[in-house]
């Protein structure tokens, strides 16, 4: 793969409802940010990915309605249906076949419609709206399976919370950043067993951009290049009975091709930093199990031994995670944001010291049908 | 028993429920209203790069991608650049009550902006309307306002 980079970022504060601000707003806000950021103009943005859901918007074909405030006038621009990590993909594989930059823009208000009825509309209306699933009962129904199958406490994803909720004290941007303990989560209301208050992430609104660039326009930029070493996605079957809830395979071949890709053979030690997508508590341990950074069945042990707090040996969303500020759609781009100034030595006061290698990630679909995986690099 | 493939009756399933959404009006749409239910008049904004004047007043113009901050007030009285007289029933996604046809959807370049602004006009007869017609906002009363473009009844035409 040819080398390219990404040279610009921002994102918007994330809050549980931006009354004074539209989708617009937002996004002039996160495209005019990323620009400064990597000291570009308008004239060195060669193409542009908006990333938007019609009925998270509210609105039929809902990328039109953005576009003039990405700065996409009279540009090229595309757009991705779904996680800010997939629309960064795309927008990876338009530098790789020819244009010199593309800016990746996502956006989403939790707060404009009914998050119940939204995630609902993602099931299959013939055999599954009617029962009145959506993405709490869903994901209560993986937990289920996962701590089942594996012996996984609720303590242990209790944990979690308490760590990136701890994370997000750090993290000017997040939503939610609290001191809590194991209890103050086992004893918040129950939503759908074992699922808890606290173990859930919150609605957000926000926006997020970044700006991804081949060697040679990575030049111009005045950031310090962070190199895409490997990213790949994989996806797994549409109804949840088809799948094995608590074997995320789309993860594991997602991973095993990025690493590859990345030379990356034994990512506990090679990797320093992860960003991950916890919507909810147990999703973290899940997905670290599907990344290959431990056993299936360990992960709840990797989070118990302190591994993955700030100062582990491999620490895990220091950002405080989805769990600590949630924007649909916008969450995946974030964790790549935030791998990124990990890498640049510029994530303030939730600097990992030295991170070289970072792990990205993004879920797209039910119970995190398609994952996409990145590995970013400074060199 | 074997199952009978042949006399499948072939079934669909229904749901008639709209989703419910609370969109942001946003500071610039919020004054855009404002003015309208305390002064009956209209505001759009300047762009200090291309000069052009829109309505509805926003924050940026597209093709300078430039930010817009000086707010200009418009006159309630501007020109029909296009119409359409329509003959199948509407439903106000807002009420869910069908709107009386025929009406008359407008194109009309308001007297001080540069671009169109999109209404009704109360002409339904197709002979009676002309391009280049000179139109009247006519406004809600003050108190009956709900902050919407329903606060705007419709324009009349000026003869």
């Amino acid at each position: 793969m040819d080398k390219i980079a990404i040279v610009g970022a921002s994102q918007t504060k994330y809050e549980r409802r931006k009354k004074g601000e539209i989708f617009y707003d937002m996004i002039y806000e996160v495209t005019t940010k990323a620009m400064e950021d990597a000291d570009y103009t308008l004239e060195d943005i060669d193409n542009v990915i908006t990333v938007s859901n019609d009925f998270l918007d509210g609105r039929t074909i809902s990328c039109m309605a953005v576009q003039e405030a990405a700065g996409a006038h009279d540009k090229n621009v595309s757009t991705i249906e779904g996680d800010g990590a997939f629309g960064a993909f795309y927008g990876a594989m338009r530098v790789l076949g020819g244009f010199g930059t593309t800016l990746v823009v996502a956006h989403s208000k939790g707060s404009e419609g009914d998050p119940k009825i939204i995630t609902n509309a993602m099931f299959d209306p013939i055999y599954h709206r009617l029962l009145g699933l959506d993405a709490i009962s869903s994901s209560a129904l993986q937990a289920s399976v996962y701590m089942e199958r594996y012996g996984i406490t609720e303590q242990q994803c209790a944990l979690v919370s308490v760590k990136n909720h701890k994370n997000a004290k750090n993290n000017p941007y997040a939503q939610l950043p609290m001191d809590i303990t194991v209890d103050d989560v086992m004893r918040s209301k129950k939503i759908a067993d074992p699922i808890k208050l606290l173990d859930c992430s919150p609605i957000s609104d926000g926006a997020a951009a970044i700006i991804i660039a081949n060697e040679k326009r990575a030049k111009k930029a005045r950031t310090k290049p962070i190199w895409i070493k490997g990213v790949a996605h994989c996806s797994d079957a549409y109804f949840l009975g088809d799948r094995d809830l608590a074997d995320p395979i789309s993860l594991k071949d997602a991973s095993k091709k990025a690493y590859a890709m990345a030379g990356i053979k034994d990512p506990m030690s090679e990797i320093d930093v992860v960003e991950l997508y916890d919507a909810f508590t147990y999703m973290e341990p899940l997905w670290l199990e599907g990344m290959g950074i431990c056993d299936a069945g360990q992960g709840g042990q990797l989070i118990e031994k302190g591994i993955t707090v700030m100062d582990g040996k491999l620490p895990v969303n220091p950002s405080g995670g989805v769990l600590s500020a949630h924007p649909v759609l916008v969450a995946g781009l974030v964790r790549i944001i935030e791998a990124a100034l990990q890498i640049r030595g510029e994530a303030g006061d939730h600097q990992i010291k030295g991170a070289k290698t970072a792990l990205a990630h993004g879920i797209n679909g039910p119970c995190g049908q398609s994952h996409c995986v990145w590995i970013l690099g400074s060199k | 028993m074997g199952i009978d493939r042949k006399d499948t009756e072939l079934l669909t399933v229904t749901f008639d429920k709209g989703m419910p959404y609370e969109w942001s009006i946003g500071k610039y749409g919020s004054r855009f209203f404002q003015e309208i239910k305390e002064h009956k008049r209209f505001l759009g904004t300047r762009c200090p790069k291309c000069g052009r004047v829109l309505v509805p007043p926003r924050r940026i113009c597209g093709p300078c991608f430039q930010e817009l901050d000086e707010l200009v007030e418009l006159s309630d009285t501007g020109t029909i650049m296009a119409f359409s007289v329509v003959n199948y029933p509407f439903i106000d996604p807002a009420t869910g009550i069908q709107r009386p046809i025929p009406y008359t959807y407008g194109y009309i370049n308001i007297d001080g902006s540069d671009n169109i602004f999109s209404h009704i006009i109360n002409e339904t007869d197709a002979n009676k309307i002309k391009v280049g017609m000179k139109v009247r906002a006519v406004f809600k009363e003050s108190q009956e306002m709900e902050g919407n473009i329903q606060d705007i009844k419709h324009f009349e035409i000026i003869r």
